[in-house]
């Protein structure tokens, strides 16, 4: 264990920049790069835009989608980034950490899937967090056009809702909404001109499983969280106010899971619906078991750990949220509540 | 006994190779070091990607970060061979009469020995770039396959399709065989005068290095604890045959390998650093190189055999002298 975690910090953080054009991701960029915070950032930009990016260490990347020949699309991977990034991990000592700001059109998944599919990106890298920004101004013209802004937000840790000073509170809170119904799992943030807290974007941990869940309040509560501020206008599992939505979360609760069933059915539920996953994250509470256990997904890939001893007083309650698209909630609800010990 | 003299440099190293019998070592931070009569340097790029030297061993050719094509001469000066500004070269490789060829983005390049350079635009990126070892042809590793050209004359590039990422190409000694290694875990091939293909696939990481044995008998390739050496001897290839498994080890994946020039004897190099040769014929092996500071990524002999050039992705460097 000590040296796994030796190689685990010696890991650069990625963060990975999502978002329609003109929703601030540029703007967002050049605060992370201009701040006094001591870091040095390599950048990977799809191209470089009319907005100039002032940074020492910016690469052109074309995005690039690799199917392996086996068909299975939790297997693609951006060439692009496979090949950047190695070339710029055989000179670490330039930078510190790495981002990537993809463009609109940009299919979420197999950003992430490479840092998780391919091995030499794995064994340098780690994905720190998917950052959506989305234009509270333009988003339901976005749904209506495309699957992509749908996709970002839905694959997304934290979400930067930008741009708010454009639109009336009544809008505000139909697309926050709307975000909501999409992703319950992120962290949303609202800005004006991409004026989120920095630490709030980076340094996330979202993909670390002794982190990611721990981390955030919201996290599988965003019914509670919701219904104790403002419960009039939002109620779990209603549909997005805004149509045009396809992705759909499912949270699912029980109590304490016979491990014997549990890891079998997750297995097989990522197995057979994994296309349709955009990503799962849980809590498990096990039988006979004193730690959270902790698991998460992109498609079928699927990574779970114990996280910390349950506290005192702690009710030990298994939550799980799935978000994509055409899932069985009756199915998924069923087979869950058939694992219960 | 082999002896090792080592070069410990700072910085991944991209290639080691022999110019003009003297043992250079390109760095990923664009220095290129050489043992001739002392240590050596030059600086070629802002960030170096690709090395390799020239067909009769008399220049090395360096693609960069910086967007350049480098030539660089036994006594160390630097001649632009092009530039493209702000985009990365990724692969640069050398061809016949004294022709290179290197890739950037969706393009691949070649530039004729008069200087002229011709460009070939393709759909996806061109990950990699071999030449024929005859008639100025090039083969181009891109997204779904492989397309040939032929450089100084027109018309319609040759398609080879197999679904996958392909990242890297070779043509056998002979020009009978294209073989590429893919973004999975496997090398794929075809057979130039029928097309027909041939899967080698389960190796547990991905094929980074290849190298073909003498008169391409047989292609040694890493991505497994072993080197693992496919027979091409017969007119199919190795369909339907087992490779050979050379350098077997428990605990450390095989990272680079390279044929000697007239034995059938496969230099290996490991992730821990440490240096096997392995004979085909009884699979005997020899240690060259006790493990070291970093992954030996790189390989090369001296045309005649005798010493082995190493490179690191640590920067521990060095050459085998295998007389002792």
């Amino acid at each position: 264990m000590p040296e796994a975690q030796a190689q685990k910090s010696a890991q650069i953080p990625v963060t990975v920049l999502t978002g329609y054009l003109g929703s601030g991701k540029t703007t967002l960029l050049n605060r992370i790069l201009s701040e006094d915070h001591g870091k040095r950032y390599a950048v990977i930009v799809n191209e470089f835009g009319e907005i100039g990016i002032d940074n020492d260490l910016i690469v052109e990347s074309d995005e690039e989608i690799y199917e392996m020949n086996n068909g299975c699309i939790c297997c693609t991977v951006r060439g692009d980034l496979v090949r950047t990034v190695e070339g710029l991990m055989r000179r670490p000592g330039r930078f510190d950490a790495i981002l990537v700001e993809t463009t609109g059109l940009a299919d979420p998944a197999p950003v992430a899937q490479t840092f998780f599919m391919d091995e030499d990106v794995r064994s340098k890298t780690r994905l720190d967090a998917v950052v959506a920004l989305v234009d509270a101004k333009h988003l339901p013209l976005r749904l209506k056009d495309s699957h992509e802004a749908e996709d970002q937000i839905a694959f997304a840790d934290v979400i930067v809702l930008n741009k708010t000073d454009l639109v009336s509170a009544d809008e505000l809170a139909a697309v926050e909404a709307t975000v909501r119904a999409i992703n319950p799992a992120a962290r949303i943030h609202k800005a004006e001109r991409s004026g989120v807290p920095l630490g709030e974007v980076l340094d996330r941990g979202a993909f670390d499983l002794k982190r990611a869940l721990e981390s955030d309040p919201h996290f599988l509560d965003a019914d509670e969280h919701d219904h104790d501020h403002h419960g009039h206008d939002h109620h779990h599992g209603e549909a997005s106010p805004i149509h045009d939505v396809s992705v759909r979360s499912i949270s699912l609760r029980a109590d304490e899971m016979d491990p014997r069933k549990f890891f079998p059915w997750i297995e097989k539920t990522t197995q057979m619906d994994g296309p349709n996953i955009l990503r799962l994250k849980g809590i498990i509470a096990l039988k006979g078991d004193d730690e959270r256990y902790v698991v998460q997904g992109v498609h079928m890939i699927l990574e779970g750990d114990h996280q910390r001893p349950w506290k005192d007083g702690e009710k030990r309650e298994s939550r799980l949220v799935f978000i994509g698209r055409d899932l069985d909630e009756e199915r998924l609800r069923r087979t869950f509540e058939a694992c219960k010990a | 006994m082999p002896t090792v003299a080592p070069l410990d440099l700072s910085g991944h190293c991209i290639a080691a190779c022999w110019i003009a019998d003297v043992p250079h070592f390109a760095l990923a931070d664009g220095t290129v070091h050489r043992l001739d009569h002392g240590h050596k340097s030059v600086e070629a790029h802002d960030g170096l990607l690709a090395a390799v030297p020239s067909l009769d061993g008399r220049v090395l050719l360096t693609a960069g970060e910086d967007g350049k094509v480098q030539a660089i001469s036994p006594a160390g000066e630097v001649s632009l061979l092009s530039e493209v500004p702000r985009k990365w070269v990724h692969a640069v490789t050398a061809g016949p009469q004294a022709t290179v060829a290197w890739a950037s983005g969706r393009n691949a390049y070649v530039r004729l020995a008069d200087g002229t350079v011709r460009e070939f635009q393709h759909q996806r990126t061109a990950e990699g770039v071999a030449f024929a070892p005859k008639g100025l042809r090039i083969a181009v590793a891109r997204y779904n396959g492989a397309t040939l050209h032929f450089p100084a004359a027109a018309g319609k590039p040759t398609e080879l399709e197999w679904a996958g990422a392909h990242m890297m190409v070779t043509f056998s000694p002979d020009g009978q065989f294209l073989v590429t290694a893919m973004q999975e875990n496997a090398l794929h091939g075809w057979k130039l005068a029928d097309g027909k293909h041939m899967r080698m696939s389960g190796y547990p990481a991905k094929v980074k290095s290849l190298s073909w044995g003498p008169k391409g008998r047989w292609l040694a390739s890493s991505g497994a604890p072993a080197a693992i050496v496919w027979p091409f001897q017969s007119k199919d290839g190795p369909m339907g045959k087992a490779p050979l498994e050379l350098g077997t080890r428990g605990d450390s994946m095989a990272t680079a390998v390279a044929f000697h020039p007239g034995d059938e004897v496969v230099a290996i190099g490991y992730a821990d650093g440490m240096v096997l040769a392995a004979r085909c014929a009884d699979q005997k092996e020899v240690l060259l190189r006790r493990p070291g500071k970093g992954a030996v990524g790189t390989l090369a002999w001296d045309p005649t055999g005798q010493r082995l050039a190493f490179g690191s992705d640590a920067g521990d460097c060095g050459v085998i002298d295998i007389t002792g």
